[in-house]
């Protein structure tokens, strides 16, 4: 029984899988900013990814992939949008006009007939050896999220010592851009 | 070069361009350079507070009463980290404040030196913006901008973080007037260009259950806010209800208004907001205080929301016609939107909404805000009352702490300006009413200023009252004591089986002989009969005063929604109580 808390929901809603950018000032403390606003009101980060895309405007691209309701999407957007360093939000929408890309490093450590094993695994997908020696090998993949975690779910028996991933970042089809202000 | 200046004269310089005269301070080691610059510059005076809290409640009572952002000056460390609760206040309050803090020298930073903390860090989530200038060079034009984001757009605070070796420093000092305004974000545009405005008179003329629900938005947008917001109701003659920080924007004597909505706000407005067809909010954001159980809010009305803020809009509660500007803009086009169609709209309109106000009035008749009165003992309320027969001839300022004695002097206190009010809304500070009173007195040094205060909350921040003796401030504290935290108690009472578990004080200081030590002037009343004499008494002197008004231990606060409620099922006295509980258990609250 709940004594005295407050008003409580009761309404069950959608949630949807948004992938937020926002561009920003590149100074110090803006990541604690964005993250800070996430974590203080509660926002899913799913992952993120963040670099400088502009030296001479000094601007960092900050992805972030994220859930929630239509409300709490929209809420994200707008409280993003009155931190002082950010430029832009852009919501990319999940669907066939977005690009969505994620890279991982992947370290292979086992015996040779199961290293050989794990390269035919690997067959299916686009990737690059970058380092190898009788006991192991590293690749790189650049693929969508669910096609690195497959890959790496059939790693695992094979091996698989070490996993490095990275956020997804996330780029529209054709000619249109958000432009920033 | 000689127009270099150190880090210490560019503060005082940005202080002077922005027609700055007063800051709340406390100095310490990493500001000691700023203090030592404070003797050459008389304009911009200096009140000493007792604690940094209280430096940053009064620049909130400043800035609240005169509409200017409130300045304060701290240092690094505990300076900084007793700050935060005022600034975190500001920010849910909306109101603008700038605060300067020291910070140990750059090469110190992160080394855990002597009185150094993450200010920054600590502060990111309670500022609108804040910056450790760590280039001397960049300081005015950190400092000019900080001015810029605390008091444009939504008001807030901003920090600004001054390591020593910067203050020191000598570098080149920039004018507001030269710095570019590159993303500014501030200046929200409003233009009227959309149909917004006129789909808002549409949905005015089209209802016949209107209300107007307004907030601290109106105060903020400045007096020119105020004189529409006033002019607006006169030409719809539809009711109005304000929430606790818009109070004032509209006369509470005034007959068209509904009193104050929310949890301990009036049945004719709470019912009113339920049962409408058309909420029109001005400058409000649908706090959890205000709508109550959220999912039965307002069922069958139409919602239009007039912010600012753009993140304000469908936050808690989904609307159907947003416009986002500043109060007094968007409401001088809704005017003349309304006017230019509809000309002497509150005439021809009448009819429509007559058996509306007619239902308004039969909630009325229940008058929510009646309470028992007693010869014996003086009841909280008519304390309250009673100060405000006695005070409302003469231009007065209230500040309060938070509790009970909070929500009755919302409800019996009646304002008709803006900016008389002064009241910890978002966050609820318990010691707010002090510390603002002495900057609502140093920003309005002939007005008279009160803070109705509860035992509990008052002794939070007492030390203050050294600050208003040292600077003879004559503010008054009225004090409804009852020995109880009482809201804590009222919700024991009600919600937890009163179960009184550790909201009593069993050793309150005597407030007279406290009043004495401080060097200021302490009355007591315990009597209904000798209270208009007292509070005569505490009116006449022009000196600060601690009134300690005895009053019933164990009054509750009534009318209530109790909270998982809806506005319509309000508990208006201890007769409602008893009945609820016994009929449906606690499942209810």
């Amino acid at each position: 029984m709940v004594k005295s808390a407050y008003s409580i929901s009761t309404k069950k809603e959608k949630i949807e899988n948004h992938i937020i950018v926002v561009w920003v000032d590149n100074e110090a403390g803006v990541l604690a900013r964005v993250i800070g606003l996430f974590s203080g009101r509660g926002y899913n980060i799913d992952s993120l990814a963040v670099a400088e895309v502009d030296k001479k405007k000094n601007i960092s691209r900050i992805t972030i992939s994220t859930s929630g309701t239509t409300q709490v999407l929209q809420q994200i957007k707008l409280q993003l949008g009155k931190l002082i360093p950010v430029h832009k939000v852009a919501d990319f929408p999940k669907n066939k006009k977005t690009l969505l890309r994620e890279m991982a490093l992947l370290k292979v450590v086992s015996s040779k007939t199961k290293l050989e094993k794990a390269r035919k695994l690997c067959k299916k997908y686009k990737y690059t050896i970058l380092d190898k020696t009788d006991k192991s090998f590293v690749l790189e993949i650049s693929a969508l999220k669910k096609d690195i975690d497959e890959l790496v779910k059939k790693l695992q028996p094979m091996g698989l010592a070490s996993t490095s991933r990275t956020g997804v970042v996330a780029m529209t089809k054709g000619s249109e851009i958000y432009k920033q202000n | 070069m000689s127009n270099l200046m150190t880090g210490a004269e560019i503060v005082f310089k940005v202080l002077e361009d922005q027609n700055v005269k007063h800051i709340f301070g406390y100095p310490g080691g990493a500001v000691l350079p700023i203090y030592d610059e404070l003797k050459n510059h008389k304009k911009i005076k200096h009140i000493l507070v007792r604690h940094e809290q209280g430096a940053g409640h009064a620049a909130e009572g400043y800035a609240r009463s005169s509409g200017k952002p409130g300045v304060l000056l701290v240092t690094s460390g505990p300076g900084a980290t007793n700050a935060v609760t005022a600034l975190t206040d500001a920010y849910m309050d909306s109101v603008p404040l700038v605060c300067i803090t020291g910070q140990v020298p750059t090469h110190l930073i992160g080394t855990d030196a002597f009185q150094e903390c993450d200010t920054t860090g600590i502060t990111r989530p309670c500022t609108k913006h804040n910056w450790l200038v760590k280039d001397v060079n960049k300081l005015s034009s950190t400092l000019h901008k900080a001015f810029e984001v605390a008091t444009t757009g939504r008001p807030g605070p901003v920090l600004i973080d001054i390591p020593k070796d910067i203050q020191f420093k000598k570098g080149k000092y920039i004018k507001a007037k030269e710095l570019i305004k590159k993303n500014n974000k501030s200046v929200i545009k409003f233009n009227g260009q959309d149909n917004s405005i006129e789909k808002a008179v549409a949905l005015i003329k089209k209802s016949s259950k209107p209300i107007f629900y307004t907030g601290g938005g109106v105060i903020n947008s400045g007096p020119r806010a105020t004189e529409l917001l006033r002019k607006l109701i006169s030409i719809t003659g539809f009711p109005i209800t304000s929430t606790l920080q818009g109070l004032g924007a509209f006369p509470g004597e005034d007959n068209q208004f509904l009193g104050m909505l929310g949890m301990h706000g009036t049945y004719e407005a709470n019912n009113a907001m339920h049962d409408c067809d058309l909420m029109i909010n001005v400058g409000a954001r649908f706090d959890d205080r205000i709508t109550g159980k959220i999912d039965e809010f307002s069922p069958k009305s139409k919602k239009i929301h007039i912010d600012i803020d753009p993140s304000s809009i469908n936050k808690n509660v989904k609307v159907d016609l947003a416009i986002v500007g500043d109060v007094k803009l968007v409401l001088d086009k809704l005017i003349s939107g309304i006017q230019e169609r509809y000309p002497n709209f509150a005439e021809s309109n009448k009819q429509e909404i007559s058996s509306w106000w007619k239902q308004i009035e039969n909630w009325r008749k229940k008058n929510s805000l009646g309470f028992s009165n007693s010869k014996e003992i003086i009841k909280p309320q008519y304390a309250v009352q009673r100060l405000y027969e006695l005070t409302k001839a003469q231009d007065t300022f209230i500040t309060t702490e938070v509790g009970q004695h909070q929500m009755w002097a919302a409800q019996h206190y009646k304002f008709d300006k803006p900016n008389r009010w002064m009241t910890s809304g978002g966050l609820g500070t318990m010691g707010y009413g002090l510390p603002a009173a002495i900057g609502v007195q140093i920003a309005n040094p002939e007005k008279l200023v009160i803070d109705i205060a509860g035992e509990a909350s008052v002794l939070m921040t007492m030390q203050e009252m050294s600050t208003a003796v040292q600077y003879n401030l004559p503010i008054k504290i009225f004090i409804l004591n009852n020995q109880y935290m009482g809201m804590v108690r009222q919700w024991q009472e009600l919600l937890h089986e009163k179960n009184y578990s550790e909201s009593y004080t069993a050793a309150l200081p005597d407030f007279v002989k406290l009043a004495e030590a401080y060097g200021c002037i302490g009355i007591r009343a315990k009597k209904p009969e000798e209270l208009d004499e007292k509070i005569g008494e505490m009116l006449s002197v022009n000196r600060p005063v601690i009134f300690d008004c005895v009053v019933d231990k164990v009054e509750n606060c009534y009318p209530m929604i109790p909270s998982g409620k809806p506005h319509n099922q309000m508990l208006l006295g201890d007769q409602d109580k008893e009945d609820e509980i016994s009929e449906e258990g606690k499942v209810l609250v």
